[in-house]
Formats: C-alpha cells, sequence, structure tokens
C-alpha cells in the first residue's frame, strides 16, 4: 500500500493547508487545498517580503537558481511525467518545462545588455536605462499543460527579479503543486514563488484588486475574466499582461521589467 | 583672522571643502547669463562698471608714457564727458607705480600693483614680502598678488596660506586681493578651496586670474569664488571682495559679471569696494555702450580715444 | 562723483530689480476662433460649441476652441482610420522624412510656439523657449530617425503599427507632451487622434497649421479640443487601438478601468511626488539650483517635480538657509517677461488646489516660508513655498501638488531616506545629491522610481526614456523604449 501524499499550498517556502480548511477536487479523486482570499494574502506578504533580496541577488545568482530548478525537474521527471498522465505527451512537457527553465536561466545576465540603452542625452550627461523588475506578479496559469503552462509563464518573471504568487490551473493543479517541491529545493528563497490552487473565480477579484501586486499575468484568464481583472487592477495601476503567444521570449521577461533611467553630470 | 585656523590641520580642512559641481554650476552661470537688462538699468550698469573697473596694462613694453596715457584715461575715460566716472584703479607692474602717483595726482583713481613674482609666483617668499613692501612704499594702495600654484597643486597649502599672510601683513594699509589663477587650478573644486584658503588667510580681495592664462576669467569660476565668498561671509562675517580679471572685453560680458554678481552675493557687493573688473580693452566698448544707450544709434570705434 | 556705499547698494537694488524684459508679441496672430483638425484640414465642429482659452497670467481671452462632441471625435477616429492604412504603408524612408519636415518646422516657427505656449499656459518665456519648444523639435528629430529603422529596434521581431491611436495629454508641457505622444505614434506607423488639454490647446492648433505646412498627409493626425469628456470619447472610441495618456493618476486609472477588456493597448504616465534627497557631502550650491529646479520649474506643475526635500538632518540647517535665500531671488511675474523665473498657475482651478493643500499643510501643523513676494492683481499666481516641520504623514508630503510648494523633511542614514522615498504609491523620479560615487549607485538601484537624477533634476531628453512605476503609470515616452507601445510586435 502507498503512502499517499496530502497537496498544499505552497507559501513563503512552506508547504500550508489553506487557511480556510478547505479543499476540492478536481479530479474527483485528490483532495487539492482551495485557497482562500487569506491565503492569497499571506501569500503576497511573504512575497513582498522577499523582493528585495530576490531583486538584489546577482543575475548570475538568479541563473544559477533557475538552472538549479531546471536539475531538480529533470530529477524528478519521473515522478512529473506519471502526474502529468504518462506517455509521450507527459513526457514532451516535462522536457518542455526543463527546456524553459534552461533558457530563461540563461537570460537574467543577458537581459540588461540587450534591453538596456546607454543614451546619448545632448549635454553633459551620463545618462542610461536598465531594465528592474515590477515587483509582486500575480500569475493566473493557463488551464492547459498542467506543468509546461505555469513554467512557461513561471520562469521569465522569475527571470527578471520579481516574485511570483501564482493560482495554479483550476482543472489540474497537481504537477503545479509537486512544482513548489523541485522549486522548495532548487535554492529558491522563500516567499518569492508562492503557489496556491483554488477557484479562479473566488480568487481573481482578490488578486486583481490587492493593493501590493504590481503585474498580473491573465495567460490563463478568459477573455470576460480580463476585462474584469483589468477594470479592478486600475486601482493601484496593475500592469496587466496579456501576451499569449506561447513562446520563449525576453520580451514576456520585458513585460514584467520597468525601464530605469538614471542620469549623472560628467563634469571634472 | 588669519591665526584663526589651526596651521597643522589645513590639509584635511583643504581636502574638507565642499565639492562644487562643474555642470550644475556651469548651467547655473549660463542661465544667469540670460538675464536681461534694459535701458535706464543698463545705462546704471555701465557706469557701474566704469567705477568698478581696474585699467590694467601689464605688458612688458609699459613705459612711463603708456601708464601716464591709460592713467588720463582713467581719471577721465571719456574727454569732455564728466558724466562717465573715473574708473577704480588702475593697475600696474610695480615698477610703473611712480608714474601713475604723477599721473594720478588729485584723483581719486587708486594704484593697483601686482606683485610677488607676477604672473607666476615661483619665486622666494622673502622676494615676495620685500617685493610687496617695496610696492607700497612706492605709493600702491592696493596690491594684486598671485598664489604660488606650484604649492597649492602640490598640496602644500601652509606654504600657501603662510605666504598670503605674510605678504598681508607686507602690504599694511593697502588692500590685498589675492589672484588664484584659475586657469591653473583644474577643476572648480580647487577653485573654491583656494577661494577659502586665500580668505582664511586674509585676502581683502579674491580674483580669478592674471590674464596671461587661458581660461581666465569664465562666469562659472566667478560664481564659484563669490559662492564661497557668501559661505566665508556666513561663517566669518567679514565681506571679502571679488575681482575678475582676463579676457573682459565687451559691456555684455561686464554686465554678466554684475548680474552674477547681484544675484549671489546681493546689492552690497555692487561698489568698487567690493567688485572689481580688470580689463585693459573693456572701457572702451563700455563707453561705446553708453554712447549707444545714450544717442540710439550704434557706435563706431573711431570715435572713441585709443591709449 | 562719490557715491557712497550705501547708495550703490540701493541703486543696485533698483536697477537689477531688471527693468521689465518682455517678449515681443507683435509677430505672434492668434486666430480669434478655431476650428478643429480632422483629415489634414480646419473644419467646423459638428458641437457648434466654442469655450474661451485664457491667458492665466490676465485672464482675458485668447481664443475660442471647439468643444469636440462625440460625432467630432468619431470623424477625427475616421479620418485617422482612414489615413491609417496608406500611412503604415508608406515607406518608411518617406514616413521619416515627414517627421524630419515637422521637427524642422517646429524650430523655424519656435518663437512663435514658444510665445503662445507663454501666453496659453502662463509658463516663463524662458522656459518655453529654451526648454518646452527646442524639446519638442528635438523629439521629432529624434524618431524621425526612427521610422526607417524599426526592425534594428527589436530584434528578432518584424513590428508593425498599431492602428489609430487615441491620445490626451496634459496643459503643463502642452507641445512638449504632444510630441511625445504624436512623435513615435507616426514613426512607427500609427496615425493619431489627439486631444490638448482643455486650458492649453493654442499650440496644438498651430502645430496643425504645422502638419499642413508639412503636407503631412491628411488624417495622420487629428486634433480634437474640449475637455474631460472629450478625452473620455478619445480613449473609448472602438475605432482606437491604442490609447496614450498623460495626466492625473486619478485620470489613469479612470481611463484603465474604461476600457478595461477593449483589446487596447494603454500607457499611463501619471503624477509623481518625488523625492529629492540630499546627503550632508552633496555640492550644496548646485542642489539648491536643483532643488529650486525641481521644484519651482514650470510653477511646479511638473508630473516628476522633486516636490518632497529629504534633506541629511545635519546639513538641513546650512541647506535651508541657502535654499531660503535663493528662493528670496526668484522671480515672479508676467511670464513673458524674459527674467520671470515664476509664472502664472495655469488655471483658477489649479489655484484653488494649490491654496487648498498649503491650508492643509499649515493646519496639520507643518511650518510654511514663502519669500517677500507681490503677487500681480490679475490672474492666478502663487508664491513660491517652502514647508518646513513636515511630517510623512502630512497631505502635503503625500498628495502630489502640482504647484510650487515644496515640502521637507529630514533623515538621517541611507537607509532612512530610502524608505522615506519609497513610502509612497508613486514611482516616477527621484533626485540623489551626494559627492560619493558608489552612493549614487547604491540609491540610484533603491529608488522604486523611473527617473533618478542624480546630482541634476529635471533634465529630459529625447533620448532618454520617461515613465513611471507603480501608480505614476506604465510605459516609457523617449528612447528606443518609447516606440515599444506604438508597434505590435506579434
Amino acid at each position: 500500500m502507498d503512502v499517499r501524499k496530502t497537496y498544499k499550498l505552497f507559501v513563503n517556502g512552506e508547504f500550508v493547508r489553506s487557511e480556510s480548511g478547505r479543499a476540492y477536487r478536481p479530479d474527483g479523486m485528490v483532495n487539492v487545498p482551495r485557497g482562500s482570499r487569506k491565503d492569497l494574502r499571506d501569500a503576497v506578504r511573504a512575497a513582498r517580503t522577499a523582493f528585495p533580496g530576490w531583486a538584489g541577488r546577482t543575475a548570475m545568482n538568479r541563473g544559477q537558481i533557475l538552472y538549479r530548478a531546471a536539475e531538480m525537474l529533470d530529477g524528478r521527471a519521473a515522478q512529473f511525467v506519471e502526474l502529468l498522465g504518462g506517455g509521450v505527451r507527459a513526457r514532451r512537457e516535462l522536457e518542455r518545462s526543463v527546456e524553459t527553465l534552461v533558457w530563461y536561466a540563461g537570460w537574467t545576465d543577458k537581459l540588461p545588455q540587450v534591453t538596456g540603452t546607454v543614451n546619448p542625452v545632448a549635454g553633459p550627461y551620463f545618462n542610461f536605462t536598465i531594465p528592474e523588475p515590477t515587483g509582486v506578479v500575480a500569475i493566473v496559469a493557463p488551464e492547459r499543460d498542467a506543468l509546461s503552462g505555469l513554467v512557461r509563464r513561471l520562469a521569465p518573471v522569475l527571470c527578471g527579479g520579481n516574485v511570483v504568487v501564482a493560482l495554479t490551473a483550476e482543472s489540474q493543479p497537481l504537477a503545479a503543486l509537486t512544482l513548489a517541491e523541485v522549486l522548495a529545493t532548487s535554492d529558491v528563497p522563500a516567499g518569492v514563488v508562492n503557489i496556491i490552487s483554488g477557484q479562479r473565480k473566488e480568487l481573481l477579484p482578490w488578486l486583481s484588486s490587492h493593493m501590493d501586486i504590481n503585474a498580473i499575468d491573465t495567460a490563463g484568464c478568459t477573455t470576460d475574466e480580463i476585462k474584469a481583472i483589468e477594470e479592478s487592477a486600475a486601482g493601484n495601476v496593475k500592469r496587466v499582461i496579456k501576451l499569449t503567444k506561447d513562446e520563449m521570449s525576453p520580451y514576456l521577461i520585458s513585460a514584467f521589467m520597468e525601464m530605469k533611467t538614471v542620469w549623472h553630470p560628467i563634469g571634472v | 583672522m588669519a591665526t584663526a585656523l589651526s596651521l597643522t590641520h589645513l590639509g584635511s580642512l583643504m581636502r574638507g571643502v565642499r565639492s562644487v559641481d562643474q555642470v550644475g554650476a556651469d548651467e547655473r552661470a549660463a542661465s544667469l547669463a540670460k538675464r536681461s537688462i534694459k535701458k535706464s538699468s543698463k545705462l546704471w550698469a555701465l557706469d557701474l562698471a566704469v567705477r568698478c573697473m581696474d585699467l590694467t596694462t601689464l605688458e612688458g613694453a609699459d613705459t612711463p608714457g603708456k601708464v601716464a596715457a591709460m592713467c588720463a584715461k582713467a581719471v577721465r575715460p571719456k574727454p569732455g564727458d564728466a558724466t562717465v566716472p573715473s574708473v577704480a584703479a588702475v593697475c600696474v607692474y610695480p615698477l610703473r607705480i611712480a608714474d601713475c602717483v604723477q599721473a594720478l595726482r588729485g584723483s581719486a583713481v587708486r594704484i593697483a600693483s601686482v606683485a610677488t613674482a607676477f604672473p607666476s609666483g615661483q619665486s622666494f617668499t622673502s622676494i615676495k614680502v620685500a617685493e610687496t613692501e617695496q610696492a607700497v612704499q612706492a605709493g600702491a594702495h592696493e596690491i594684486d598678488m598671485v598664489i604660488d600654484r606650484g604649492a597649492f597643486l602640490s598640496g602644500d597649502y601652509q606654504r600657501v596660506y603662510d605666504e598670503i599672510v605674510a605678504v598681508k601683513e607686507a602690504c599694511g594699509a593697502a588692500h590685498l586681493k589675492v589672484i588664484l589663477e584659475t586657469g591653473e587650478l583644474g577643476n572648480y573644486d580647487a577653485v573654491r578651496r583656494a577661494s577659502i584658503l586665500a580668505m582664511a588667510a586674509g585676502a581683502d580681495f579674491i580674483k580669478t586670474s592674471t590674464g596671461k592664462v587661458q581660461p581666465a576669467a569664465t562666469l562659472p569660476v566667478a560664481l564659484v569664488m563669490m559662492e564661497a565668498i557668501r559661505d566665508f561671509v556666513r561663517e566669518t562675517g567679514r565681506p571679502v571682495g571679488f575681482k575678475a580679471a582676463g579676457g573682459i572685453r565687451t559691456s555684455k560680458q561686464a554686465i554678466a559679471y554684475l548680474v552674477i554678481t547681484y544675484e549671489t552675493l546681493g546689492a552690497d557687493w555692487m561698489t568698487p569696494d567690493r567688485l572689481r573688473l580688470g580689463a585693459s580693452t573693456l572701457l572702451n566698448d563700455v563707453l561705446m555702450q553708453i554712447d549707444k544707450e545714450r544717442s540710439g544709434a550704434y557706435q563706431s570705434a573711431d570715435y572713441f580715444t585709443v591709449d | 562723483m562719490a557715491i557712497t556705499k550705501k547708495q550703490s547698494a540701493e541703486l543696485a537694488r533698483q536697477a537689477f530689480e531688471y527693468a521689465p524684459a518682455p517678449e515681443a508679441i507683435d509677430h505672434v496672430k492668434i486666430q480669434p476662433r478655431h476650428g478643429l483638425f480632422i483629415g489634414g484640414r480646419m473644419v467646423e465642429a459638428h458641437s457648434k460649441k466654442h469655450f474661451p482659452t485664457i491667458n492665466p497670467a490676465t485672464e482675458k481671452t485668447l481664443s475660442q476652441v471647439v468643444d469636440a462632441d462625440e460625432v467630432d471625435v468619431d470623424r477625427a477616429v475616421k479620418a485617422a482610420g482612414k489615413a491609417f492604412d496608406s500611412w503604415a504603408r508608406l515607406s518608411p524612408s518617406r514616413r521619416s522624412r515627414y517627421l524630419f519636415r515637422i521637427s524642422r518646422l517646429l524650430q523655424e516657427r519656435s518663437r512663435e510656439l514658444a510665445v503662445v505656449e507663454t501666453m496659453d499656459g502662463g509658463k516663463p518665456i524662458k522656459e518655453s523657449r529654451d526648454v518646452d519648444i527646442p524639446l519638442s523639435a528635438a523629439h521629432f528629430f529624434y524618431y524621425a530617425g526612427w521610422a526607417d529603422k524599426l526592425e534594428w529596434a527589436f530584434p528578432n521581431r518584424k513590428p508593425r503599427p498599431l492602428g489609430v491611436a487615441g491620445q490626451v495629454i496634459p496643459w503643463n508641457f502642452p507641445l512638449l507632451m504632444l510630441s511625445w505622444k504624436i512623435a513615435p505614434a507616426l514613426a512607427a506607423g500609427n496615425t493619431v487622434v489627439l486631444k490638448p488639454a482643455e486650458t492649453t490647446p493654442l499650440s496644438a492648433m498651430l502645430f496643425a497649421e504645422i502638419c499642413m505646412q508639412a503636407e503631412l498627409p491628411p488624417g495622420v493626425v487629428n486634433i480634437v479640443t474640449g475637455a474631460g469628456k472629450t478625452g473620455s470619447l478619445v480613449v473609448s472610441h472602438p475605432g482606437v487601438k491604442k490609447v496614450a495618456f498623460t495626466g492625473s493618476t486619478e485620470v489613469g486609472k479612470l481611463i484603465q478601468r474604461a476600457i478595461a477588456g477593449s483589446g487596447k493597448r494603454l500607457t499611463l504616465e501619471l503624477g509623481g511626488k518625488a523625492a529629492n534627497i540630499v546627503f550632508e557631502d552633496a555640492p550644496l550650491d548646485q542642489a539648491v539650483e536643483g532643488i529650486v529646479n525641481g521644484i519651482y520649474f514650470n510653477q511646479g506643475h511638473v508630473c516628476c517635480a522633486g516636490s518632497r526635500l529629504l534633506v541629511q538632518e545635519s546639513i538641513a540647517e546650512p541647506l535651508l538657509e541657502k535654499l531660503k535665500r535663493r528662493l528670496s531671488t526668484l522671480r515672479l511675474g508676467d511670464p513673458l517677461d524674459k527674467n520671470t523665473d515664476i509664472g502664472a498657475i495655469n488655471s483658477r482651478a489649479q489655484l484653488e488646489k494649490i491654496q487648498g493643500l498649503v491650508e492643509s499643510g499649515v493646519d496639520e501643523g507643518a511650518e510654511l516660508y514663502q519669500p517677500e513676494c507681490v503677487l500681480p492683481e490679475r490672474g492666478f499666481w502663487f508664491p513660491p513655498s517652502l514647508f518646513t516641520n513636515v511630517s510623512q504623514s502630512y497631505r502635503i508630503a503625500r498628495e502630489e501638488i502640482f504647484g510650487p510648494v515644496l515640502s521637507v523633511l529630514t533623515f538621517r542614514t541611507p537607509n532612512e531616506a530610502v524608505e522615506k522615498a519609497n513610502n509612497t504609491p508613486y514611482g516616477l523620479s527621484a533626485g540623489v545629491w551626494t559627492d560619493k560615487g558608489s552612493r549614487i549607485l547604491w540609491m540610484a538601484e533603491r529608488m522604486r522610481a523611473g527617473v533618478v537624477w542624480a546630482n541634476t533634476f529635471n533634465r529630459f531628453d529625447p533620448t532618454s526614456p520617461f515613465g513611471g512605476y507603480k501608480e505614476s503609470g506604465f510605459g516609457r515616452e523617449g528612447g528606443v523604449h518609447g516606440l515599444l507601445p506604438y508597434v505590435d510586435l506579434n
């Protein structure tokens, strides 16, 4: 007889039950925590606390940690393939997820070189522009591709130095919740990634109106949900990211970055 | 005043002098240069420029005749027009002081003499002191000394300070203007540092340049020196004058210095006691502008005497 | 002729109060009544409604402009939509040349534009002459060069224009904001419907003339005047694919809400409450200039104004003394006078807002300093003001005043400075004054703001991206980054 795993939320580096004590069964069998607005609140608080530290890591260090996550994921390949239903499709999705982490691991120390600029202003000033993470990013994971769907959105956001509160695919959260175990063993600091499972309808209004979230990736949202999110995001001028093209791209990293421009006189 | 500084700490004090941002100072000076002055104010400003002028000749070829002619111009810049005031002073080499004494007898125009191994300052302190004493004896009311830039740039602030103190003492009742030769100091930080050093050592005026080195007086340098004066006055209560010299040739430039003085040090500095403009060719341009303002017509150099 | 020292100083005071030096305005003709610029020509408005635009320095009416209605906006968007196909398909080098042409025309008519800008908005002529207009021309010149080089700006992409851009701009830098909006939009191949601010529409109407002079294809630029209602019609028109707004955070939020779900691309450049941080080792005299330039430039009608002075406690006293002295040399008065530092407040409404916030500052216990300053009888004026004894919690330390009012706070350590500076929902700009290089970079890294001026303040350049963090908006204007909001990279 196997020892079954209790699926938990991942908040502030810890595996916790929903404070609400609720669960739901997306596949009819396994209990999954049904995260509440208070779980979201805790996750955002953890993320905000973790933000300066993560953003302040060297780009190389962030790259190494993302790569470490790829290693950990690959090491658990069999487990994830099984979680994803087995077979070629599941294996392909696992590989795609690993590949995504590796690809973005290599971007951390290149993005500023590709998107940053030194600006030739008409005066005796040195002027440069660099990308900086926008802060706390909420990710609404797509319903399809239970693992790679989230990894594809998560990796670029982390790559730039943002911290994340991710809402798993409502219909198939298990792989995403298990991904937390990978992150927890990859030197990702506590609070940098928080993973919440639950019901979108219940949680989206809290997410989109939260005043301490800086951006929302609406990858998994319907048109109506996006409209509602955009309306409520205006409360604190959140960046609402709607890039849906399923590709790996530095433009997706940039979508969660702020460009900061610094001026200094040049004189003796 | 001069002894107020603890001499052993002079070096660290000097290095602790607040820095100046070059670009910011340049921009502030440029914005002040854009102030426009109109009509009656302009005439008054031109008149002030004359009253604050140190009419200067500092050539190896200076002769008693040349100096006498300049002195005549200094007393009565525009022959036949008594409404144009005399200049503040004439400025000459020590050997020409006697010529000035003779030519200026009975006028209020003061005699300024450069001294202290002008323009380089690279000589013995004893000689500088002696030169100063003799210049004063010869009749100079004001001494324009140069600082030893070599000593300053090598960090020997003590030497510069001591020399100024010694020369000041040698001046007796004569006023001491200390020339920083800002064009050789490298940057505004050093200009500010030298300004404070000179004032602390007892300078009555601090002066930009000898006129023998480029760049000579510039508006931002004047601004930096005046800001140093302002801070010094705030700290000590002793007002120190400012003299711009070197490269001031046009009325427009002269007015720009007046504006920057007014904006930085205020109206109390708009007097020959605290402000001087050293120049050799500026006077005629000012006279031309005065006539232009009065007559409304642009003037020709043919109508103004070359002395 | 002996003049005593005292007399001399008194005469100096009189003379250097600088006799009026008004900019000549006889070369400028302002039409008494304006139409709308739609489809390449000035047209009568459907709304048939006009409202006056006044000179805030005199309260005299300068001209009547249209209060555009739904039909007018619809016509403008349709004209822009019609022009879009051919403009987007026009060879990029042609587009580039039109923009160069506009830039040159702006330079040629610079004095006229400066005078109109000053009369309509109240800003000092020296600022419109030396900042607004040259930067506007420079902005067009910069983006003109991008028009045929877009592929080089976006690696691995074929950038395409979005369509009609609906742009709404504020009254603080009317022509400059117009340029920030129109130049990149056109360079990327979009067409434009622009609504200038209600109180400052005249330079935009001159710009319409310039478009005609440049023989810009009809409909590429359309300008509709009006108040907030007209602006909301522009941004919510279904034919508009891209919305760009510069203005208050309050209105920015309304717009973000209004176009939710529409699929329109959006950039917002909103309010700010910038900290200008002075460390004890700063070059003080330049810092004073930077503080003055930071908050009194353009009467403080600047979204990135350094409205919160954070000064290290150890130098607060000498710095404030210098600052107060400098304030007393600021000249307030006729904006057309070349010596004026502080012009008129843009409108009565803005004046009342400033007055209200200043009153709140006094009520909350801050200490108000204003230099002796005679305000003209007519027009809208507010003296340069400085508050000390300010707490972080006071309204004057938190809310954007958008006027010549500085709140002074102190700090003890760099960490405290960072914490206080970032303690605001805004994040547009910040200033840092220190002589220590490593501290500049340390501070710059920690400022949650889109622009950090170190040992300077309020500098702008077309090559330099500008825009905010947090509630100061999103998207950048200027530089290669300023093209991004106007291209489709999919």
